[in-house]
């Protein structure tokens, strides 16, 4: 078949809608439809993630142990922390970015999208053959999300082989959605569009994406060194055959650190598309933002060895792992203090969007301050492994990565739907979340400083006040998540038209197209004049 | 036109940075021996070095310093044997050889294979602690009951650093039988 001939039998699509039924879905190359998937699963990964924390919280409610036994329990924050991670938070990103990247650059689609659909497609196998081995025999993985050998080699359940597979191929799908973000952003732009008048969260998605690529891999290459310890007799981890348990933990927060910013970064892009709409006025700084992001993704190579201060590292290791670390806060400092600027004397409303925007920067400085104290490596030798820490990243990653999908939720939700959400139930939704949210996570601040240990399903008698406050936070916070559902689908079935521009503030070419967003957008490139600097 | 101008541009940049991808995952693999070497260098994590030969010891002896040498003997979890030095420490001038016993016997009914992993603290004497002849060079296979002596002759290196004046030897030995069963059926 000639080119001419494809070319015109795929410009012969484009005039039909969606294809009817389940195979829409299957077989979708579309970029609003693979987002859709995306969102909609990982708001099921979010509910399933956040059960398994209310088991946590249940059992941590009273001292002593009520409810599970502590095998199950260590199976629980093991689940919940990989769940939430890789199911709930990163599929919810690049969700968006799927929606919104090919309409805020002017692209037609995603520039790889058939791929764009297998990486979708795997994610669903990854997360039920993860979640299975909670029904096998032995049990599923027990040994915390970090999973660090001998705990997931040596001493792990049989299950473990599931779990690195899913791995696998949990991996395998954020690399070809990262591959996907980079191809359309340097190839599929709207003439007119500049790099440097790419909406932040178009450059946030970038850099992330380019973090994807560079420690993914490394985590595929240290679970295929687990699979063969345990299966093939090598010794990477094991020190009786001359390998290095502490090596592990290198490998791992080589990925992991990256990892937190890939959780956050485009967190900083959503919420700095929604200060500026709801303050009416342009960002404060946007080229800072821009070199602030680059910064902060490139000191995040640099500082993994923050997480293992206490394996024994010479003084010069841990000075240098110290300050780097610390460096961080310059660039996010930039970041937040951009935001403030851009409120200051602004015009300001506060509908659902910009209430967790402005939550998120209020509660993720909290977050980030915790993390100036932890990097302090004497102070971390007391903080290490206790509540402190999870307090700590908890608050960076709920009030701040979540709070930011849940702002973008609502801000974008009218442009998917063509239909205003309920404003009231969204301001519900925002105020019990914000309020469980630091019933929840404050007091484990109190608890990790007075020596609570993290991953232990009991607790000695004079942590329990705390706990009780905390539990009853937890259940706060998660059943208010279904006023989040709620809205969703009563936003899906009608209400209140939409407007092209749906907010009065709102810039950029995401708000030229109509409300919903049409099945095909931007099939001619956008008229460059409506390309304004940020 | 142009739509096919774009697919061959997505299509060359994708092949690109799926050659970051395996470049990556390489890297990752790449990070191991370099981490051995990283710990070899500065002597991280205790690393003591191999063999080293008996013409290199007893060149200089310093007759006007000593240095306490301690040991310590561990086993892995749940191993069940007896483990011990025949010294609890030692006062040694730096360049003489002396020699140290391990007692180890195998209480259990069954043949059993155990492997020792040494570790020198403080981690700057990990480099100066030198083996001339040590139990930890080979893998030691226990017949049910037995007991044996096992030696480690070693000495402490003139260059080792004038603020150490104690350092540590620990050996912690590991259970490897399934291990070398399964490299023995392997070898036949």
């Amino acid at each position: 078949m000639s080119s001419a001939a494809i070319d015109h039998a795929h410009d012969h699509d484009h005039h039909h809608g969606p294809a009817k039924g389940i195979s829409r879905w299957l077989f979708t190359t579309n970029h609003k439809d693979i987002g859709t998937l995306y969102l909609w699963f990982s708001f099921a990964m979010f509910l399933l993630g956040g059960t398994f924390a209310l088991v946590i919280r249940a059992e941590l409610f009273q001292p002593g142990l009520q409810f599970v036994e502590p095998n199950f329990f260590n199976q629980m924050t093991t689940m919940h922390g990989l769940v939430m991670v890789f199911g709930a938070v990163m599929p919810a990103f690049v969700g968006l970015a799927n929606w919104m990247i090919p309409l805020m650059i002017g692209a037609p689609d995603m520039a790889l999208p058939r791929m764009n659909n297998w990486s979708f497609w795997i994610l669903p196998f990854a997360f039920t053959l993860m979640v299975s081995t909670l029904f096998m025999e032995g049990g599923g993985p027990n040994f915390g999300w970090t999973f660090y050998a001998p705990l997931s080699t040596t001493y792990a359940p049989d299950s473990v082989t599931y779990f690195i597979f899913a791995v696998h191929i949990m991996g395998a799908s954020s690399i070809m959605g990262a591959i996907n973000v980079i191809a359309t952003i340097l190839n599929m732009r709207a003439p007119g569009m500049t790099l440097m008048k790419m909406p932040l969260f178009v450059w946030t998605w970038l850099i992330t994406a380019y973090l994807l690529i560079a420690v993914m891999p490394v985590l595929a290459g240290v679970v295929t060194m687990m699979l063969f310890d345990i299966h093939f007799g090598t010794s990477f981890f094991n020190a009786a055959g001359g390998g290095d348990p502490v090596l592990f933990q290198h490998l791992f927060w080589f990925f992991g650190h990256p990892e937190v910013y890939i959780m956050i970064l485009p967190a900083f892009g959503i919420v700095s598309a929604i200060i500026p709409t709801f303050a009416r006025k342009r960002l404060f700084g946007y080229d800072s933002m821009v070199y602030a992001t680059a910064s902060i993704a490139f000191l995040s190579f640099i500082v993994w060895a923050h997480h293992m201060f206490t394996v024994g590292m010479p003084l010069a290791g841990q000075l240098f792992f110290m300050y780097a670390t610390m460096l961080i806060a310059v660039p996010t400092g930039v970041k937040v203090f951009n935001w403030v600027a851009t409120m200051f004397r602004g015009a300001m409303t506060f509908e659902t969007p910009m209430l967790f925007a402005i939550a998120f920067v209020v509660l993720f400085t909290i977050g980030g301050f915790t993390g100036v104290m932890l990097a302090i490596t004497p102070a971390d030798f007391q903080y290490h492994d206790t509540y402190f820490v999870v307090a700590h990243f908890h608050y960076v990653l709920v009030p701040g990565a979540v709070f930011s999908l849940m702002a973008a939720a609502y801000y974008w939700l009218p442009k998917w739907t063509g239909y205003m959400y309920d404003e009231t139930l969204g301001k519900l939704h925002f105020w019990m979340s914000f309020v469980g949210v630091n019933l929840l996570f404050f007091p484990q601040h109190f608890l990790g400083l007075a020596g609570m240990p993290r991953r232990i399903p009991d607790y000695a008698l004079q942590f329990a006040n705390f706990n009780w406050i905390s539990s009853v936070g937890a259940f706060l916070f998660g059943f208010s998540q279904l006023i989040l559902l709620l809205v969703v689908i009563k936003c899906i079935r009608g209400g209140k038209k939409a407007t092209a521009q749906v907010w009065e503030g709102a810039q950029g070419l995401e708000w030229t197209v109509p409300s919903p967003a049409p099945y095909h957008t931007f099939e001619t490139p956008p008229d460059p004049s409506l390309i304004k600097a940020q | 036109m142009t739509k096919n101008v774009a697919k061959g541009n997505n299509k060359k940049l994708a092949v690109k940075l799926l050659f970051a991808v395996v470049g990556m995952f390489a890297f990752g693999f790449a990070l191991v021996p370099l981490y051995d070497v990283i710990c070899d260098i500065t002597g991280l994590n205790g690393k003591t070095g191999g063999r080293v030969e008996v013409a290199e010891a007893g060149q200089l002896i310093e007759e006007d310093r000593e240095v306490t040498v301690q040991f310590i003997a561990h086993q892995n979890v749940e191993m069940g044997w007896e483990f011990k030095p025949s010294a609890n420490q030692m006062r040694v001038k730096p360049g003489e050889v002396h020699v140290v016993h391990y007692r180890v016997s195998n209480p259990r009914d069954t043949l059993m294979v155990g492997q020792a992993i040494p570790s020198v603290a403080p981690n700057a004497a990990a480099g100066h602690l030198n083996k001339i002849e040590c139990f930890c060079f080979a893998e030691q296979p226990l017949q049910a009951g037995e007991t044996v002596d096992m030696a480690l002759r070693f000495f402490v290196d003139p260059r080792l650093p004038e603020e150490i004046t104690k350092l540590t030897l620990s050996y912690t030995l590991y259970d490897i039988t399934e291990k070398s069963k399964t490299a023995a059926v392997a070898s036949r």
